[in-house]
């Protein structure tokens, strides 16, 4: 992009990949200048991309939300608390749909997920080149707008949603009662002897059941933002083969972008919908 | 696409925003939905404490009329009937007078009756004198014959 004209997977390449910073090849922290680069960064290398942009949707919205939050009035809202208390409702009613026991963290932790997973989304609606654009003015080579195209932002939002779930199942059935789950049942017998007969196939049955939960719930995430984001890409790429194409192409964009509004606001609620039933389920006795 | 730290810190971005959230956005505004959902149940309950109120306030006024108009026929009704019974009482007082008056009037002409017989008989004595006189061609001395015309006055 700089200057130089690109194939079309070069191009696609380079929208594809990460600000990483990490350690180079030559022991020293720094940015990767290259996807391989970034690739040889190993595990301890951070998308400084995807981690500024959600961060700072993030702060966006936890301090839009507490501006209103502080002066939220019992008598007639405004126009934010209105908006502000449109989605609270919309959360607290899924809440109360869905998640049966008590616990206060679920409907801010609900809420948190689909306004910032929303705007994580959001920023695929942003044409794709801006993004990188902006960052090259800046000097950086790569730059990916939109974090939750990032399967390191949709696992770490999954295993954060996993660990609470741990973290309930035995807070709240103790650990013996987790192991229970795990080990008693779908197969469930009468006798001891066939109870541990059962046991190595329910462990297993029960282990990939728990494991698919924040594997799925990443990974639906993830898939449907990066293809729509491929799909953006791929139409970029036409608006270069010719006036007949081109003009094909912004018309495509259109509706593709109408049709992603759906798809990021369905994805958000998916994902705060399936943390609730997954938080519901760690907390009921018996599924 | 490789996954990296990253991970780590959007986690840990996670649960600093969730636990913001669950302290400070979240507990104001249910707060305010509640204090408002709250104003409101108040509201209409009073509302409906109103309409109760002024259905009540309706029927008792409705009784009050009925019983002032009820109390209004029994007053015109005693009225009526003290009218007519001053009406029978002025009628006898009057019967009364006027039998009074024409009591009074018989009595009067009774007395004119008998001074005009009184009178009469004085002039016809004298009369009756003056016509003797004359046939005797003399005065009748009316003292000495006082007794003769007594008996002659008694007489007509």
């Amino acid at each position: 992009m700089s200057g130089e004209t690109l194939t079309s997977s070069e191009y696609i390449t380079h929208h594809l990949q990460n600000l990483t910073f990490g350690r180079g090849a030559d022991g020293a922290w720094g940015l990767a200048h290259s996807a391989q680069e970034a690739r040889d960064m190993g595990f301890w290398s951070f998308n400084l991309d995807s981690l500024g942009i959600s961060v700072l949707l993030g702060l966006l919205f936890l301090l839009l939300f507490r501006w209103v939050a502080k002066r939220a009035t019992a008598g007639i809202p405004g126009g934010a608390q209105n908006f502000v208390e449109w989605i609270v409702e919309f959360i607290d009613g899924a809440v109360k749909g869905s998640f049966t026991s008590r616990n206060p963290l679920v409907a801010p932790l609900a809420l948190t997920i689909f306004v910032w997973v929303f705007l994580m989304n959001l920023m695929d609606l942003f044409a794709i080149d801006h993004g990188p654009k902006l960052a090259e003015s800046a000097g950086l080579h790569f730059f990916k707008l939109v974090p939750s195209t990032d399967p390191n932002v949709t696992f770490g939002l999954a295993l954060s949603v996993f660990a609470l779930v741990l973290f309930y199942s035995v807070k709240v059935k103790g650990i013996g009662g987790f192991l229970a789950e795990l080990t008693l049942q779908p197969f469930q017998a009468k006798s001891l002897a066939m109870k541990i007969v059962f046991l190595p196939v329910n462990l297993f049955l029960e282990t990939v059941n728990l494991v698919a939960k924040p594997i799925s719930l990443s990974l639906r995430l993830f898939g449907n933002m990066y293809a729509g984001e491929m799909i953006f890409i791929l139409i970029a790429v036409m608006y270069g083969a010719g006036l007949v194409l081109g003009s094909f192409a912004g018309l495509l964009h259109l509706g593709w972008a109408i049709f992603h509004i759906l798809i990021i606001t369905l994805q958000a609620f998916i994902f705060m919908t399936l943390t609730i039933v997954y938080l519901d389920m760690a907390h009921a006795e018996h599924h | 696409m490789n996954i990296t730290a990253t991970l780590i810190g959007q986690s840990i971005a996670f649960f600093l925003f969730v636990w913001f959230c669950m302290k400070f956005v979240w507990p104001p505004i249910m707060k305010a939905l509640d204090q408002r959902k709250k104003t409101i149940a108040d509201g209409l309950a009073a509302a409906e404490k109103g309409r109760h109120e002024l259905e009540l306030g309706h029927k008792k006024a409705l009784e009050t009329i009925k019983k002032a108009k009820g109390d209004a026929a029994e007053v015109i009704a005693l009225a009526e009937k003290r009218a007519a019974e001053i009406a029978d009482e002025a009628k006898q007082q009057a019967k009364a007078e006027a039998e009074r008056i024409v009591t009074a009037a018989r009595a009067d002409i009774e007395q004119e009756v008998n001074r005009a017989r009184e009178h009469l008989r004085a002039a016809v004595a004298e009369l009756a004198v003056t016509g003797a006189a004359r046939i005797l061609e003399k005065e009748v001395d009316a003292k000495a014959h006082a007794k003769l015309l007594d008996a002659v006055v008694k007489q007509l």
